[in-house]
């Protein structure tokens, strides 16, 4: 008989080589699919890859996309840390976008556009943020559930705004207006879309490690989502390490929707995020809650995300892979964490 | 006002609100019985697309709406297995794996779906379900014609909310489901399989989202597209919470929520829209936050709700 045993202590090469163990089961997974499409799966793959990383403007092009999903991944991380459960990182990112494309309208100089836009997203995903976590420590308020319907709540505002009173007149469709040219994020690369908002998310990566790693904020996250008994124990005020957690996440969340509206889109518009903010779960989930985790990982499935429509039309798979590939991705990982937690014995 | 009034007071209004609510209050009954066992189903909103895809192909290619609405109940309880066996066998977080099967299942059904019908200009349709009149009851003024002249899902979701209270406080099954939502480890030592139970839940939860699906693209819109749910799903969630996980509360709720969306409809129709419709829509997000924020003092969710259980872990 073979039985599950709790382990002491994870061994360090698990926790690096389990998310590419739950990768590669995903992609054996997924290949079922391919095959059904009738297609190769080497062909497949193979397309995926040379079209999301196989030159150098793919690569900028898949950097790009990876960008709101390095944030969102972040916004996860640092609040599961805490074990604050913000399944909101979607909402506070259409929030973020909302108010940097409010900023970036008005006209004033682009450098000090830029950073304000930047304030005012991160300010309204912290906001958001916020009310999910006040009502739990206030109110013992389940997280989970408050933070997923306040994402239904803030798409309806944001469809609300620019179906109404931000609709833009030039244009038939309810899409705001364009923020001012200043405002717009400058590019990194000439030729390319690899704008500014890139290179601060991949920045933002090792500021959050050191954040959790390095300093006492950090680590009274980290107790506090490890044993709250023993950092209220130790003195540590948990509600508000947990409030202070969910204002960092949600602020994280809401620079995803600067960037993509400062760098990418140049306004709002209905379907300005096709679900980043849960991509941040899955992004946190393969990264093991390691925010320089969150960079690899974001850079791969955003690669999927931009390789599957090249997929799609060399080989005729719909591109829709990707998404079963991101879904197929978290489950597999968290059968993966079981090995962490457990060890398959031979029982007598 | 008196226009408000009068789009309430008609034989179309009260029928669109039985229409709006049918496959929320399966979808609720739905998450309502997982949740009273103790596990929190976020993959509703996904298992609802993708049994309404696959409701909506079985019926496609065999010509008959049955067929494709067991097909639907059997991919929603099939999923309702797969989030059980991550939850409820291994033991998992129950958002993050919910956040799982929502992403896997709506991802699979779009890629069946393109692949099985490619990409059309004009989406196929299939010819959906006729309302069956009652006898002697449809013709009660206003209510008969409204209530008793529709579809067979209609009155299946209208029994079917007495049948799960039935279930729930009546039959030694729903004992157990309420014993193993609330206290595990006690209904495990009064000989209570809390992992069958639970098992059990989710999947009989399943199969109502999947009949939820299969209305949608059965009596609703009679096709299947990429908006067919469009956070149906996440109303459902709201639902159950607002209807204190009882099923009459819950299906009230489900009713409720159609009246709102229904009238929003109507407002919007006849040009009154000075409220945007997206107020309405919120609605039962906002007021079941709120709703939390009251109930949180009187303890009314099932306790076990999101705890994993280990029976050797104390």
């Amino acid at each position: 008989m073979l039985r599950l045993e709790a382990r002491q202590k994870t061994p360090a090469w698990l926790n690096l080589t389990l998310p590419l163990v739950a990768i590669a089961v995903t992609l054996i997974l997924c290949s079922g699919l391919i095959l059904m499409a009738g297609a190769g799966v080497l062909d497949a793959y193979g397309v995926m890859f040379k079209a999301s990383l196989g030159d150098s403007y793919a690569i900028t092009e898949t950097l790009v996309r990876a960008a709101p999903m390095i944030f969102t991944g972040l916004a996860v991380t640092l609040a599961f840390r805490a074990k604050f459960w913000n399944i909101g990182a979607e909402g506070q990112l259409l929030a973020g976008a909302m108010a940097s494309c409010f900023v970036g309208a008005i006209p004033m100089p682009g450098p000090l556009a830029m950073l304000l836009m930047a304030v005012a997203g991160a300010a309204a995903g912290a906001a958001v943020a916020l009310i999910p976590a006040l009502l739990r420590v206030r109110l013992k308020v389940d997280d989970v559930v408050s933070s997923l319907l306040l994402n239904s709540v803030v798409f309806y505002i944001l469809m609300a705004l620019i179906e109404g009173p931000w609709k833009d007149p030039f244009s038939g469709y309810p899409i705001s207006p364009p923020i001012e040219d200043s405002a717009n994020l400058p590019v990194l690369i000439e030729g390319t879309r690899l704008h500014l908002g890139v290179l601060v998310a991949v920045l933002a990566a090792p500021l959050v490690w050191l954040l959790m790693a390095r300093t006492v904020l950090g680590f009274r996250i980290r107790v506090t989502g490890e044993n709250p008994e023993a950092a209220r124990y130790g003195g540590i005020d948990v509600q508000r390490v947990i409030v202070v957690a969910a204002l960092l996440s949600g602020a994280l969340a809401g620079l995803a929707g600067v960037g993509e509206v400062g760098g990418v889109h140049f306004q709002v518009m209905s379907d300005i995020s096709p679900g980043y903010g849960y991509s941040g779960i899955v992004i946190a989930m393969l990264a093991r809650l390691n925010p320089l985790g969150v960079v690899p990982v974001a850079i791969f499935l955003a690669a999927v995300m931009t390789g599957a429509e090249a997929m799609s039309r060399a080989t005729g798979v719909p591109a829709f892979l990707s998404d079963v590939i991101q879904g197929t991705a978290l489950l597999a990982m968290l059968v993966a964490l079981l090995f962490t937690a457990y060890r398959v014995r031979r029982s007598a | 006002m008196s226009a408000v009034l009068e789009q309430v007071f008609q034989v179309g209004f009260l029928a669109a609100i039985i229409r709006i609510g049918t496959p929320l209050a399966f979808a609720t009954l739905g998450e309502m019985f997982s949740e009273r066992a103790g596990v929190l189903n976020l993959g509703i909103e996904g298992i609802m697309l993708l049994a309404a895809m696959a409701g909506f192909t079985g019926a496609y290619f065999s010509g008959s709406l049955w067929i494709g609405v067991l097909a639907a109940i059997a991919v929603g309880a099939l999923m309702g297995a797969l989030h059980a066996l991550f939850t409820v066998v291994l033991g998992l977080s129950q958002h993050v794996c919910g956040i799982g099967v929502t992403l896997f299942a709506s991802g699979l059904a779009y890629f069946l779906y393109r692949l099985v019908f490619g990409q059309q200009s004009v989406p196929p349709s299939i010819k959906g379900f006729e309302p069956v009149p009652i006898p002697v009851l449809s013709d009660i003024p206003i209510l008969g014609p409204a209530v008793f002249n529709q579809f067979t899902l209609v009155y299946m979701a209208i029994l079917a909310v007495p049948i799960a209270a039935f279930i729930l406080y009546r039959t030694p099954w729903g004992l157990s489901v309420r014993m193993v939502g609330e206290n595990p480890r006690a209904a495990d030592s009064a000989g209570v399989s809390v992992v069958s139970t639970r098992f059990q839940a989710v999947v009989l939860g399943g199969s109502l989202m999947g009949l939820a699906g299969a209305f949608l693209v059965m009596a609703q819109f009679n096709a299947f597209t990429f908006g067919v749910v469009s956070g149906r799903g996440w109303v459902a969630i709201a639902l159950v919470v607002f209807g204190r996980w009882d099923p009459w509360r819950s299906a009230g709720a489900a009713l409720l929520f159609a009246f709102v969306d229904a009238l929003q409809l109507r407002l919007q129709a006849a040009g009154l829209g000075h409220i945007p419709y997206e107020a309405f829509l919120m609605l039962p997000f906002v007021l079941t936050i709120v709703a939390m924020a009251f109930m949180s003092r009187n303890a009314v969710a099932p306790s076990a709700l999101l705890k994993p259980f280990r029976r050797e872990e104390r």
